[in-house]
């Protein structure tokens, strides 16, 4: 009783419930454009679940009622139960390896019937779960480093599944729980070297190295010229420079080959030079005789992942500034762009709404995501904070990365967008995690541990 | 928990808010900047469809459809979409072979691109197409067949009146820009189907078509707001009778030459009958390139539309001319009477031309029995009289009355590449025999229609008309009307009464006298008919191939009635031999009689008419032709084709007013430089078949 009491309408973020259902019936409509035809029975397709926007709905209807139950739920619940939720997420991910189905190449799914399950997706709200437990016990001293190495292994041992489940894409999303970790204390210098490690990646990809290695050198020598007088001060900077650009020409000039030719599959490094619009200089020519059927094969695949691109680029291209209006997208009508309704969703918004249309959203997106950064900094417990921030984190990378790979600055690796790509594990997966944070949040005032 | 970190806070806002502003700032670029994604998406996603219209109908004079449309597909192919297409399958519907069908795709590509569709397989006969529909689904979506109209003969007569249409070639599109065609259009390539395009082709339309993935149209851009509607091609009411059409085309079956009739107060063409002619049909439908390449090596010239294209020298039927004009100089009277004893001596006694009938004659006898002698005698009075201070001002003189006649020039006749045959002129025997040396007795050939005089069988059918009406005629034209109005003033010209001279109606009585005497008791006996009072006048004309003399053309024109003429004919037969009146004349007559009235009942008439259009007056010299072409058919080469000149020849055949050309014939037709006798007559007096081998144009030729 003393509960319920705690929980009324007052307490809950109705501008995160807003905004959630603002953008999921955006998505909806996004979806409905991409597969309605005209003199189609509208009515007719929903009831019958034939089309995908029907399924949607269904699914937005299963999110309202996993919704309610989340409200309902007492929230000692979630400060209670993350580790064995977590153990239960590794598990299900393990078990893909046994029963896993095949879904666009990929195996990280499990059957559930109506609809296919991905763990690798849920077991981001065990992971989130799992974090902020650990980061909110008592006897945690986030400033030590072993501390730290622990929380790192909680976010990244899903990332060692999802990798042996060829889901490079979805594994990165775990690193941005570097992002709540770095609010907590986590020494920034990881998230800057992680930064510029991203930033020498990109370039290693659009530069040949020695170009990349000739760069850099010049660069230190500049910092040392312009460091000279503090240089004198303090000898370890020198050091620092040095060293620095030891490691980045060591990087670019052997890492980055390295790793195009041996740890990628070639398609991906197809994939990912695609998209900067280079072909992959680091084909091993000597098997090139060997692979000569394979490469065809996948040569196919790599044309196909350009194609994408260019074909999305396309749609949100011709939609101008105020776009063809609804249902009226030339490229959506036309079929053109792959996978429209799941992972490039974004598109059909582009080409029927323009940049102000694009705009719109990418405000409605950026609205959540500092709401929810407002809402985790009046938390009182750690807990919902770093719950919170996480969050905010993977929102905001699913967001990022599946729009930059919309228009081509990103590649193609399988991020859903939030809210509204069609996809049930998707929706209920941010749905969950959504709700979770509403339900933390309605009962702040309580210290939770 | 303290709150250590919370101003980290504003760095991942920071990182948020940054990384949102890059995003929004591309899809500014990307959507509002760059245009070249809206014309990438145009290009794939919408589709401009060109809506044909029907082209226009032609009616003849009786409002019967003689050139109309029907629906025939044509199999269509997107090259960059033939990956895993049932090649053999397809192969074998179409009778090709792999590799033909490798180099159609290529030439495709080459003409097209890849992405374009283009026609694989134009105009499929029934078989094929429903062979192919059966197994459409194993070939698409790289074919599919799409629906044209196209024209269809129902009296399968007037061939080379009516024309055909063609694929436009690159020519055609460079020769014609800015009117709408694209390669893969049809065009008219002959007849009125080429000179009354404009109007027959219609507006066409264009229809914004909303296309797929899989290249498929799928509905109307926007409903359809910025589609232009086509509009049907103009009918045409022409002046031909194509029943009259019909019997000259029998007539003159397994013959060279040309019948063409006039309405002489109109001017509207009867009938205009080239033989040999071909089934109009052939020319349209699937065997189209097949049935072209033969008709295109036929030595007896099919395709050649005799009537405008082909000149001959007008012989005697030239008579009538040179009676106006010398009646009308005053030169001599309608009593004035020469006499022949066998030959006009008036030259002196070397290559004296010859009479037929010795004996003293007046005008209207001497027209009668077609004397040689008084008409050499009246010419050269006129070059000779006094009024004139020498031959040169006097030949000027008497072109000017044959041009007025309509001779030596175009008449302008709505149907393309009409010759302007030849008057000579002054200009022409001062180049050739030098100022001052030369008088009547160089050309005397030409008093009687021999020599350097040429003409069309049009302009001799209008000189009828034009003697019938007693010194008018309208322009020689198929075409009277046009529906909807003649928005391009194409027939204007035909609207306009030429009245060249201001001769009295007394002189034409005179002639008129004369060539209805010829029918009645004269040379062209075998026109006659019962009750109907016709005028006309036979020739018999003396022609040489390569040098080597020929049977002689029979000529025949006239007109009847005489005192209120209907109708204006002219008649000949190439090669036939004999004489004018043997083959051409009850040709004429039993056209005269068709056309007057209205269908032939005599038994003894109509056994003429199946027994002349049995009659095979087909020179042995074609027939040499056909059996030397047939040895060598395999080498059906371009090399081939220009040496023999058929290509300059088919050329003319799709009209191709070329000024130039006609000068150089002119050049080419000096007769008394010696050493260029051969080709002189190669290509002057063999006016037909003109091997010439200048200007070897391949533009006409298909594979």
């Amino acid at each position: 009783m003393y509960q319920k009491k705690n929980i009324n309408a007052n307490d809950k973020d109705w501008v995160i419930i807003w905004l959630y259902i603002i953008i999921s019936i955006i998505g909806l409509l996004c979806i409905f454009s991409v597969e309605y035809r005209a003199n189609e029975n509208i009515i007719k397709n929903i009831m019958g679940l034939e089309k995908n926007y029907s399924k949607q709905l269904f699914f937005l209807v299963i999110g309202a009622v996993l919704a309610t139950f989340i409200l309902l739920t007492d929230s000692k619940f979630f400060t209670a139960t993350p580790n064995i939720l977590y153990i239960i997420g590794i598990a299900l991910m393990g078990l893909t390896f046994v029963v896993g189905k095949n879904v666009n190449g990929s195996n990280s799914w499990i059957p559930l019937g109506f609809m296919n399950l991905q763990p690798v997706e849920t077991c981001k709200i065990f992971t989130a779960l799992a974090l902020a437990k650990y980061l909110s016990r008592p006897e945690t001293d986030f400033t030590k480093s072993r501390s730290q190495l622990i929380a790192s292994g909680i976010c990244f041992l899903p990332v060692v599944f999802s990798l042996l489940q060829n889901e490079t894409g979805l594994a990165l999303v775990y690193f941005t729980f570097l992002l709540p970790m770095y609010r907590e204390g986590f020494p920034p210098i990881y998230l800057i070297l992680g930064a510029s490690f991203g930033v020498l990646l990109v370039l290693g990809l659009l530069l040949p190295p020695f170009q990349l290695s000739l760069g850099l050198t010049v660069l230190a020598l500049m910092a040392i010229y312009f460091l000279k007088r503090r240089m004198k001060r303090e000898k370890s900077i020198l050091m620092v420079i040095v060293s620095g650009w030891v490691i980045s020409v060591v990087f670019v000039g052997l890492a980055v080959p390295f790793m195009f030719k041996h740890v990628f599959q070639k398609y991906q490094a197809d994939r990912i030079f695609s998209m900067v619009g280079r072909d992959n200089p680091y084909v091993d020519k000597d098997s090139s005789q060997v692979t000569a059927v394979i490469t065809t094969t996948k040569k196919g695949k790599g044309d196909n992942e350009n194609y994408n691109v260019k074909q999305s680029k396309i749609a949100i291209g011709s939609g101008g500034l105020l776009g063809k209006g609804f249902l009226k997208g030339t490229q959506t009508q036309g079929d053109f762009v792959p996978e429209q309704h799941t992972d490039f969703i974004f598109t059909s918004l582009g080409e029927n709404f323009g940049f102000v249309g694009c705009t719109i959203l990418m405000m409605l997106y950026l609205g959540l995501l500092l709401r929810i950064v407002f809402v985790a900094e009046r938390q009182r417990s750690t807990f919902s904070r770093v719950y919170a921030y996480s969050v905010a984190a993977i929102i905001f990378f699913h967001v990022a990365i599946n729009i930059c790979m919309t228009i081509g600055l990103a590649p193609v690796i399988g991020i859903t967008l939030p809210l509204m790509s069609y996809g049930g594990s998707s929706l209920l997966t941010f749905t969950i995690l959504i709700f979770i944070l509403v339900r933390l949040d309605a009962d702040r005032q309580m210290v939770l541990r | 928990m303290p709150v250590y970190n919370q101003s980290r806070k504003n760095v991942i806002r920071l990182i948020f808010i940054s990384l949102f502003v890059i995003i929004v700032l591309r899809l500014f670029t990307l959507q509002v900047i760059t245009s070249k994604y809206k014309v990438l998406a145009e290009d794939q996603g919408t589709f401009r469809k060109v809506v044909y219209p029907d082209r226009g109908i032609v009616f003849d004079r009786k409002k019967n459809a003689i050139l109309q449309n029907t629906n025939i597909s044509d199999l269509m192919v997107t090259p960059n979409k033939l990956k895993g297409i049932d090649t053999m399958s397809l192969c074998s519907i179409l009778d090709i072979d792999t590799a033909q069908f490798k180099k159609r795709i290529i030439d495709l590509i080459i003409k097209n691109g890849r992405s374009r569709s283009s026609v694989f397989e134009p105009l499929l006969s029934e078989e094929k197409m429903a062979k192919l529909n059966e197994s459409m689904f194993k070939f698409a979506p790289a074919f599919y067949m799409q629906e044209r109209s196209v024209r269809s003969y129902p009296y399968s007569a007037a061939a080379n009146v009516l024309g055909y249409t063609a694929e436009v070639d690159t020519n055609f599109l460079k020769k014609h820009p800015g009117e709408g065609y694209v390669a893969g259009d049809y065009a008219g390539m002959t007849g009125i189907e080429r000179s009354y395009e404009k109007v027959l082709m219609g507006v066409r339309g264009i229809e914004y078509w909303k296309r797929d993935n899989k290249n498929r149209l799928t509905e109307r851009l926007e409903k359809g707001i910025y589609d232009t509607a086509a509009f049907a091609g103009q009918n045409l009411y022409t002046s031909l009778d194509i029943e009259l059409q019909e019997l000259g085309e029998k007539l003159m079956q397994n013959k060279l030459g040309s019948i063409v009739a006039v309405d002489p107060k109109t001017g509207g063409i009867l009938a205009m009958v080239s033989a040999p002619t071909y089934q109009p049909q052939y020319l349209t439908g699937s065997e189209r390139r097949k049935h072209f390449s033969e008709l295109f090596l036929d030595p007896s010239l099919p395709l050649l539309n005799r009537t405008v294209s082909a000149t001959y020298s007008p012989g005697s039927t030239f008579k009538t001319l040179q009676a106006l004009i010398g009646l009308h100089e005053g030169v001599i009277t309608t009593d004035t009477r020469f006499s022949c004893s066998g030959a006009f001596y008036g030259c002196g006694g070397g290559h004296a031309m010859k009479c037929l009938d010795k004996g003293t004659f007046d005008l209207r006898h001497a027209i009668t029995v077609s004397d040689n002698t008084y008409f050499a005698n009246v010419m050269q009075r006129v070059i000779s009289n006094p009024k004139f201070p020498s031959s040169d001002s006097a030949l000027t003189h008497w072109d000017n009355y044959m041009y007025g006649f309509g001779l030596g020039h175009k008449l302008g006749v709505d149907v393309p590449s009409e010759k302007s045959g030849n008057i000579p002129t002054p200009k022409y025997y001062n180049k050739v025999y030098g100022q001052g040396h030369w008088n009547f007795c160089t050309f005397r050939s030409v008093s009687i229609g021999q020599g350097e005089v040429d003409v069309t069988p049009l302009q001799v059918a209008n000189e009828m008309a034009y003697i019938a009406n007693k010194g008018w005629y309208y322009i020689p034209h198929v075409v009277d009307s046009i529906e909807g109005g003649d928005k391009y003033g194409m027939l204007e010209k035909y609207r306009k009464k030429i009245v060249p001279t201001n001769i009295p109606d007394s002189i034409f009585e005179a002639v008129h006298d004369g060539m209805q005497n010829v029918v009645e008791q004269g040379t062209g006996i075998g026109a006659k008919i019962k009750e109907i009072a016709i005028c006309g006048k036979t020739g018999t004309v003396e022609n040489y191939y390569k040098g080597v003399k020929q049977p002689n053309h029979s000529f025949f024109c006239g007109f009847a009635p005489r005192d209120n003429p209907k109708i204006a004919i002219m008649c000949v037969v190439e090669n036939s031999g004999r004489f004018g009146g043997t083959y051409a004349a009850p040709i004429v007559g039993l056209m005269i009689e068709k056309y007057l009235k209205d269908s032939i009942t005599d038994p003894a008439k109509l056994n003429r008419l199946d027994k002349l259009s049995k009659m095979n007056l087909i020179p042995p010299r074609i027939d040499a032709e056909i059996r030397r072409q047939d040895s060598i058919r395999h080498s059906r080469d371009s090399a081939y084709l220009m040496a023999k000149g058929f290509v300059r020849l088919v050329r003319d055949t799709v009209g191709i007013d070329d000024d130039q050309l006609d000068k150089d014939d002119l050049e080419k037709s000096n007769k008394s430089k010696p050493g260029d006798k051969r080709k002189k007559d190669s290509t002057e007096r063999h006016e037909a078949v003109l091997p010439s081998k200048k200007k070897n144009n391949q533009r006409h030729r298909r594979p």
